[in-house]
This record gives C-alpha cells, sequence and structure tokens, in this order.
C-alpha cells in the first residue's frame, strides 16, 4: 500500500478520481476498517466518513444517498435514512451518535484518505 | 439567584427549560441533583424502549444541553437533607450547597400494595429504564406473565409485557373496570372485549391475596380462591408521592402522601416550591405529564417576575393503549337532573363513544372515546370554549348523517384563545399567527416557532388542520412541494421535466430546482425520467440519483447483503427453473423463501456476487423481477381454467399477459395486480392496485385496492370487458396514477384523495372524460416497446458491473463484517442490536 507520513497523519493512496461514482460513494478498505469515500461532484469536493451507519451498525454509508440540507452536504443511509454531515459527522436527524470523518486529497487521478495516527 | 432543583425527571428538565428561556443570562445558577444516573428520560414513552427505542432516544436533551445553559446537574446523587434553617441542602455523595430558592420535583414511585410474597423474583415494578431492562433480562425465561392494576400505567405496562414476548399475559385490576378513573362501565367492557382479541386475560373485582412460589413467583392467589400460574408479575397500581424528604424537613403533607402547595405550588416555607407528581394541591396529586409541565411553567413564570397562579388541571387525556384509542375529556361521568347523556355503542367493532351535555343541548361538558379517538381533540376545545353545540349534538360524534355540513364548524368554529396543545400551552391564535406573521408552512416550521406539538404529540393533527386552513384563507395554494430543493409537487415536476425533455438528475436539479439535492427529491426524480423516458436507471450519471434498491438492482436487507427476485410472471415456473433456482442458491449459500407475490426470494447474496449471481439466472431464461423498485411487483394468478374445474377464463395467461407488459414500469410507488378466474378470487385481487375477476361475459377490472398496514378493497371500475379493453382501461389508470400521485403514494391513497372519487376516476378512464386517453395509451406503448431487462444490461456493461463490489480497492473481498447463523436449516443473519 502506498503511504505516506506528515503531521501525524497517514495518507494512503484509496482509488483512482474515476473509480468513485459522480456524486456517489465507494467504500474503502483501510487494513480492518471500512471507510466511505463520496464524491460531491456538484460541488467539486471530496469527503471520507466511517462507513458503518451508528445507528444500527451497519456497513451502508457508502452505498447512501449524499446531497445537501440548506449549505450543510450530507449523506443519508440505506437502511433508515438517517442523515449525517459529511463535514463535520454530525446526526441531522434525531440523536444518533456522529460519525468519523476523514480528510481527503486529490493529486492528480489519485485520490488520497488521510488517517490519524493512534 | 441561587435555585437547587431536586429530582430531575420530566417535569424538572421542563422547569429549567422554561426557567431558561425566560430568564436572561447569569441572572440564575441553577443546580440539579438526580437520584436515577441518566439525565431526564422520556417515561411517558417508556415502552417505546421495547419497540426498538434506545435508552438515549428517550432523553429529554442529552447531558451536554445542560452544560450548555450553565446548569450544573448531579445524576446518580440524591439530596438526603434539606436545613431549612440555613438554606442549604446535603447530598448522598457529600455536597453541601446552599440555596435561594429549591424545587421539590421528587416525582412519585411505584405504590406497591402490601401483598404476601411481593418480594419474590420474578415480581417488578415499571417505572424505569431500569425496571425495563431487569423485566426484558427476566422475560426471556417466562411464558406467561400478570400486572396487577389495569389504570393507564397498568395497560402500558401489558404492552410492555406483550412487546417482551409474553403474549399470554393477565391484566388484574380491584375496581370492576378498567380504566376506573378515565372511563364508565361500557366503556370498560367495549376495552377489555379489544384487549382481549389481542390475547390479554382480562380479570376485574379480582383482589390478589397472595403471589405463591419458593424464592420466585410461580402464582397467584386471590380472594375469591382462584388462582392462576404466572413466571413474571408486574405491579403497577398507581403511585406515591415522593414526599419523605418534604416530611423530614418538616413541610406539610397530606395524609395520603403528597407535598401541600398554594396555587404558586409553595410548600409550608416559601422559598420551597414543589411540582409535578410529588405536589398535593387542593388534594389532589396530579399523575399526568401536562399538569406537571403546567406547574413547572408557574413557578418558572414565578421566578422571572411574571405573576401566574396554578389552577384546577384539566385531566383529559387521549392515548393509544396496545392499539386500541381512549380517550376521556371534560367530565366523563358527570350525571345529574339536568345533565343528558348520548352514547353510540358498536360492539362489532369495538367503538364506544359518550357525550355528557347540560339539559338544554347546548354544551358540551365532557365524556369519553374508544376504538375511534378522531374527534377528541374538537370535542375537548368545545367543551374549554364552551362552543355552543349544532341542534342535533349527536352529530358531533356521529358525523351529520344526510345533510352537508360536518356536524359542527371544525377548527374554524375556535377561538383564538383555545389551548390547542395543552403540553405546551399553545393556543390556536398563536399556531394563526406561526403562519400568518412566522410564515411557518409545515408542521416542523410551527414546532420550532412555538414547540405546538412536541409533548405528547396528540395535537398535531389539528395544528396541521389549523395551519392548512390559515394558509388557504390568505389565499396560498397548499401543495406537497417535495423537500428544499425543488418548489414543485411531483406532478408539477413531472410535467415540467416532460416540456423541457431534461434526461437527467442533475439537469433537472440545474433547471427546475436549487442546492445539491437529497435523499428525499433524488428517488422521486429519478423515476420521474424513467417513467417518462423508459431509458436505463443507472445510465448517465442517474445511478447515484436511485436509491440505494433501484441503484443495485436488489433489495437490501439486515446486515448489508441483499436479496434476489426473479421474475415468475403469474407464478407460473418450470421444473427446470425451480431447478435453476435451487442451484444458484445452493452455489452462492442464499435462504429461500417464497413471496406473497408468488414468486421465490433468495436472502443474504453479498454485493460482490450479484453480477454472477444474475448472469446464471438470465442465462436459464430469468428476468428482473423488479422487487427493488417502484414499479410493477407482481401480477398474482389463480390457477384459472386451464385446471380449475370452477375457473371461467385463463386466469394465468391473461395475468403473465398482464404482468409482461407493465414489466419495469417506474411508478410514484410499488403496483401489485391480480387475476382471479372466477367469483372466488383465489388470486386475491382486490387487494391489489388493480385487480380483474372473471364473469360469465368476460372481465370485470377494479382498482385502487391496497393490502398493508390499511387493507383497502379494491373499488369496481368497468364490468364484463373484454381482453383488449380491460388492457385498454389499465394502461389509462397507470398513465394517469403515474402522472399525477404524489411520491410514495399508492393507488388507494392517492384515490383516497381525489377529489370525486371513483367516479371521477371511472369518468376519465371509461369516459375519456379529460380526453387524454389516446395519449396515454400511445405514452404506455412506448415504454412497453422500450423495456429491457436492467440486470442483462447491468452485466453487459462493464461500467455498470463494476460498481458491485464491497471495496473499491479490493474488489475480490466481500464485507467481513456480514455475519450468518443457522437456522431451520438455511442461514439468517445476525439480529442488529
Amino acid at each position: 500500500m502506498l503511504a505516506t507520513i506528515e503531521k501525524n497523519i497517514t495518507w494512503f493512496l484509496a482509488c483512482k478520481t474515476n473509480d468513485v461514482p459522480t456524486n456517489g460513494g465507494v467504500c474503502v478498505k483501510y487494513n480492518d476498517d471500512q471507510i466511505a469515500l463520496f464524491h460531491f461532484a456538484r460541488r467539486g469536493e471530496w469527503y471520507a466518513t466511517q462507513n458503518e451507519c451508528p445507528h444500527r451498525q451497519q456497513m451502508a454509508l457508502s452505498r447512501g444517498l449524499i446531497g445537501s440540507q440548506s449549505e450543510e452536504p450530507k449523506v443519508a443511509c440505506p437502511f433508515h435514512k438517517k442523515t449525517f454531515s459529511l463535514k463535520t459527522g454530525e446526526c441531522l436527524t434525531g440523536d444518533e451518535c456522529s460519525i468519523k470523518t476523514y480528510e481527503v486529497k486529490v493529486e492528480g487521478n489519485n485520490v488520497f484518505i488521510g488517517v490519524a495516527q493512534s | 439567584m441561587k435555585i437547587i432543583v431536586i429530582g430531575n425527571g420530566m417535569v424538572s428538565y421542563k422547569f429549567c427549560e422554561r426557567l431558561v428561556a425566560k430568564a436572561t443570562a447569569a441572572s440564575f445558577e441553577i443546580t440539579i441533583f438526580g437520584e436515577e444516573i441518566r439525565p431526564a428520560y422520556d417515561r411517558v414513552h417508556l415502552s417505546e424502549f421495547f419497540s426498538g427505542k434506545t435508552a438515549d432516544d428517550l432523553l429529554m436533551a442529552p447531558a451536554s444541553w445542560y452544560a450548555e445553559n450553565n446548569i450544573t446537574l448531579h445524576t446518580g446523587d440524591p439530596i438526603q437533607q434539606i436545613d431549612r434553617s440555613n438554606k442549604t441542602v446535603h447530598s448522598f455523595k457529600g455536597i453541601t450547597q446552599s440555596y435561594d430558592v429549591l424545587i421539590l420535583a421528587t416525582g412519585s414511585s411505584a405504590f406497591v400494595p402490601p401483598i404476601p410474597g411481593v418480594e419474590k423474583d420474578g415480581v417488578f415494578i415499571y417505572r424505569t429504564i431500569e425496571d425495563l431492562e431487569m423485566m426484558t433480562a427476566y422475560a426471556k425465561k417466562a411464558k406467561t406473565g400478570a400486572v396487577i392494576g389495569g389504570g393507564l400505567l397498568g395497560l402500558e405496562a401489558a404492552k410492555a409485557m406483550i412487546d417482551l414476548g409474553i403474549t399470554d399475559t393477565h391484566v388484574i385490576e380491584f375496581a370492576p373496570r378498567l380504566m376506573p378513573r378515565q372511563i364508565d362501565e361500557a366503556g370498560s367492557n367495549i376495552l377489555k372485549a379489544k384487549l382481549q382479541t389481542l390475547g390479554l386475560k382480562i380479570h376485574t373485582s379480582k383482589n390478589t391475596a397472595e403471589i405463591t412460589g419458593n424464592g420466585c413467583i410461580d402464582g397467584m392467589l386471590f380472594s375469591d380462591d382462584t388462582k392462576i400460574e404466572v413466571d413474571m408479575l408486574v405491579i403497577s397500581a398507581g403511585i406515591k408521592p415522593r414526599d419523605e424528604l418534604a416530611k423530614l424537613s418538616g413541610l406539610e403533607t397530606g395524609t395520603r402522601g403528597g407535598i401541600v402547595v398554594n396555587n404558586k405550588l409553595q410548600t409550608t416555607d416559601p422559598s420551597i416550591y414543589a411540582i409535578g407528581e410529588c405536589a398535593l394541591f387542593e388534594g389532589m396529586v396530579y399523575g399526568l405529564v401536562a399538569p406537571g409541565y403546567e406547574m413547572a411553567d408557574v413557578v418558572a413564570n414565578n421566578l422571572t417576575n411574571g405573576d401566574k397562579v396554578f389552577g384546577a388541571y384539566d385531566m383529559s387525556t387521549k392515548l393509544k393503549l396496545i392499539g386500541v384509542d381512549v380517550a376521556s375529556f371534560g367530565d366523563p361521568f358527570v350525571a345529574g337532573d339536568n345533565v343528558r347523556s348520548v352514547v353510540f355503542e358498536d360492539t362489532m367493532k369495538g367503538i364506544y363513544k359518550r357525550i355528557n351535555i347540560t339539559g338544554d343541548g347546548k354544551q358540551l361538558l365532557g365524556g369519553i372515546l374508544i376504538g375511534d379517538a378522531e374527534q377528541y381533540n374538537m370535542l375537548l376545545q368545545t367543551v374549554k370554549n364552551k362552543v355552543v353545540l349544532p341542534p342535533n349534538p349527536e352529530d358531533v360524534i356521529l358525523g351529520s348523517r344526510g345533510g352537508e355540513s360536518d356536524g359542527g364548524a371544525g377548527v374554524l368554529s375556535l377561538p383564538d384563545e383555545a389551548i390547542v396543545c395543552s403540553c405546551e400551552s399553545v393556543t390556536k391564535g398563536m399556531i394563526c399567527g406561526a403562519v400568518t406573521e412566522g410564515g411557518c408552512e409545515t408542521i416542523d416550521a410551527i414546532k420550532k416557532c412555538n414547540k405546538a406539538g412536541t409533548g405528547c404529540g396528540g395535537c398535531v393533527p389539528m395544528v396541521k388542520d389549523i395551519m392548512l386552513h390559515t394558509m388557504k384563507a390568505q389565499g396560498k395554494y397548499v401543495r406537497n412541494v417535495l423537500c428544499e430543493h425543488f418548489n414543485y409537487s411531483r406532478q408539477e415536476l413531472f410535467d415540467l421535466v416532460k416540456i423541457h425533455e431534461l434526461k437527467t438528475y442533475d439537469e433537472v436539479l440545474d433547471h427546475l430546482g436549487k442546492g445539491d439535492g437529497c435523499e428525499l427529491c433524488k428517488p422521486p426524480v429519478a423515476s420521474i425520467l424513467a417513467s417518462l423516458w423508459g431509458e436505463m436507471i443507472l445510465k448517465k450519471g442517474n445511478d447515484t440519483a436511485q436509491d440505494s434498491n433501484d441503484r443495485f438492482l436488489a433489495n437490501i436487507q439486515k446486515g448489508g447483503t441483499y436479496s434476489v427476485v426473479p421474475r415468475i410472471p403469474g407464478g407460473e415456473i418450470t421444473p427446470d427453473k425451480l431447478i435453476v433456482i435451487g442451484q444458484v442458491a445452493k452455489q452462492y449459500n442464499l435462504y429461500t423463501k417464497i413471496t406473497g407475490g408468488q414468486r421465490i426470494d433468495m436472502f443474504g447474496a453479498h454485493l460482490n456476487d450479484l453480477p454472477a449471481i444474475w448472469e446464471q439466472l438470465i442465462n436459464a431464461g430469468f428476468e428482473s423481477g423488479h422487487a427493488y423498485g417502484k414499479s410493477l411487483r407482481t401480477v398474482k394468478s389463480c390457477v384459472g381454467s386451464t385446471w380449475c374445474r370452477f375457473g371461467l377464463h385463463d386466469s394465468v395467461s391473461y395475468a403473465i399477459r398482464i404482468e409482461e407488459r407493465y414489466r419495469g414500469l417506474r411508478s410514484p410507488h410499488k403496483i401489485k395486480g391480480g387475476v382471479s378466474g372466477c367469483i372466488r378470487e383465489c388470486a386475491e385481487a382486490k387487494s391489489k392496485d388493480f385487480g380483474i375477476i372473471a364473469t360469465e361475459k368476460g372481465w370485470n377490472l377494479y382498482v385502487c385496492g391496497n393490502g398493508g398496514s390499511k387493507p383497502q378493497h379494491a373499488l369496481l371500475l368497468a364490468t364484463d370487458l373484454d381482453d383488449e379493453t380491460c388492457i385498454q382501461y389499465i394502461d389509462r389508470f397507470l398513465m394517469f396514477y403515474i402522472k399525477t400521485a404524489d411520491t410514495l403514494t399508492r393507488t388507494a391513497t392517492w384515490l383516497n384523495k381525489m377529489e370525486g372519487g371513483i367516479d371521477y376516476l371511472r369518468n376519465v378512464v371509461v369516459n375519456d372524460s379529460l380526453g387524454m386517453s389516446q395519449q396515454w395509451e400511445a405514452e404506455m406503448q412506448v415504454l412497453v416497446d422500450c423495456y429491457r431487462c436492467e440486470w442483462k444490461e447491468a452485466i453487459e456493461n462493464p461500467e455498470i458491473r463494476k460498481r458491485f463490489n464491497h471495496f473499491v480497492n479490493a474488489p475480490e473481498v466481500k464485507d467481513p463484517t456480514v455475519v450468518f447463523e443457522e437456522m431451520r436449516d438455511q442461514k439468517k443473519v445476525r439480529d442488529w442490536k
């Protein structure tokens, strides 16, 4: 796996830009973790969050619909449509726990996800 | 000012919320001491704990709320002593703190009658989340249960027992009727009959003498020498105010419990207040949440220089007990020379209604509603505002019969000061104001504006009515827009997309919407595009606008695997094809089950396996069954005249023809059909969106039926049709539905909302009153002609096929978190928590 380390963040190569559907998500394997990666093409932005929806612990967020609530970019879990902010990970529908978010950077055709070192 | 609140229940929370809302910053220093380990939670909806809500879901506000509002919260730390002369309190954990004002919101505990044996294992009270957790653990080994108490709380506890899987439950009530404080004997009998159909065994006038068992409960003995065997017992026979701390501190308490308060909720020590279920006002303890909230409001008001007093509180209540509506309002029992009662009783449907009116028939005094409490809000307002009754007072519970008006003038007749939401004291005038001045046009907006409907939620339908009436009165066109991104109803959007010839979700958003879209507008827009142009739903970037099931052409199931449903038109399948299904299911280790629509569902397929599974199915002659789509599902059929000795026509052949005609058709919601070969109706066609039943002369066509949670029989649209005319009518009917229905509206609901109902629909479809028939038939024919199996296209297109992987960077790896267990020789997915 291609990885570089800077400021306690490990950047690893997740996939190519065209591996991710426009305005949709994919699931990325990082060791034993699952990370949902989204290409918010309408805004030219990339986001990454944990793949697990905290509501029923389902590995499904990468298959959810993305969109916005006012200005806040969000993803809706396919199971019960709980929505979470892609920026902060905060749950926007009710009191579910928030989700973890990751930094994403795109260099050329490569998409990197930054994982904080523990 | 230093305020200490003892107790952290719903009323304590409400007091803090009201005080914080009224007070200017930093003018109060609030500290709460609570006995329970959690912050205040919603005890009224405690039984929802069993239907999947977590303890966190039930919290009134998260722990962070207290910090954000500068409130110090000590949980798990009850106050043990109040030193009134020095104005300090001492807590269990050793905190000593002084106060200027002390609020007792200590609530109540369950009243446990002194029955020999109450200490045995398996005997519970029903009060806190901890009680529920202990019950849940014990219920696993219990088969039969009992509840002592047939009042409001007792019946809630009985529901909890049913939710715990103990359907064999007895309810024991000492009084001669259920809910003795709220309803009369005739009402109790109706309620009893209804609850018994749900499996509860109701015993009234029954006095428990002893709880038997060696260590744990095994039975109950009654004073009439009868006995029953039970494994578990919940005592919910009433409440006992928690006044021990007040007593210890020398405050006056009632002989049967409760801290005596005046109309400002002050105890005998003017700097100490008592609110909620621990308070005794004019000889009465109020065991409901609404008066508790009112008390909280009165105190918060007076501490912020207001001048409000607590008066005798209306104990009207409406609730759903185990699925049965029960309401009592005003004075439910009033009797006397100058009072008349009107009673309606229907033992068939389990409905009982009683209203008490003045002798002159002009004023409503109170009443009881069981089985159907739809008129509750209106009747309560009629009592409270002394609205004059219509000339035939029975109209208010029965609706006017024969005339045009609907018995009373509805929400319009209420005065502006009528309190519509009693939990939050919101008047009709405030709701109207939220619409006219606050610009609120949705229930959510009104909830945010003045909190109406945020308490028990019982008034929400009335709030909505008032909102809609106010909007209409302002000349606003009331319609259902999709979401914040599209200011159009589905019907408007459908026409606009067609006129502008838009083909992708992004084009629709750019031309007709704003923002980035969301999960509410993407699926309906994608569906409109499919209904209009019939293009493959995953092409042109529309894949990410499809709801998850459509996007992966399969139904997502618990655990994140998918189910696979090939089309089996009319339920007819050859032995060879059955063998293929068996082989595929075996090869991919899938759970198989026959569906309600005469097909075979294969569950537990990993996303990665879907293309290969479909490749095999398609090679064997199968095609997509569209079980994942808002589209035609199945056309169910009986075996028909080819085999059946009663059959009039060949229902299977006709069902196959119709299913193949409309397969893949995208619509506002799913569509189901049925064809029966004779009047015996073995295909249950009248429960479908369109049902066809053979007659001697042809087919009768029924439309807009529904199964599901609100079953409704389809209505007769046309009789004795030949094959071609029947299909022509279905073409027109479906196109009319697809073009005009709101999103996620089944045909039954669509018809229910249609002005003119089935007569209007018949005029449009059969008599072509809109002159649209030719166009609709032509449009349908285009869609029929462009049908292609989506799965075939998906597996043949490498770009689409590559999306069927769990990991983008490890396509060969399946989701490792999926865990299966075995059950009856097949697999099942591990249950979620």
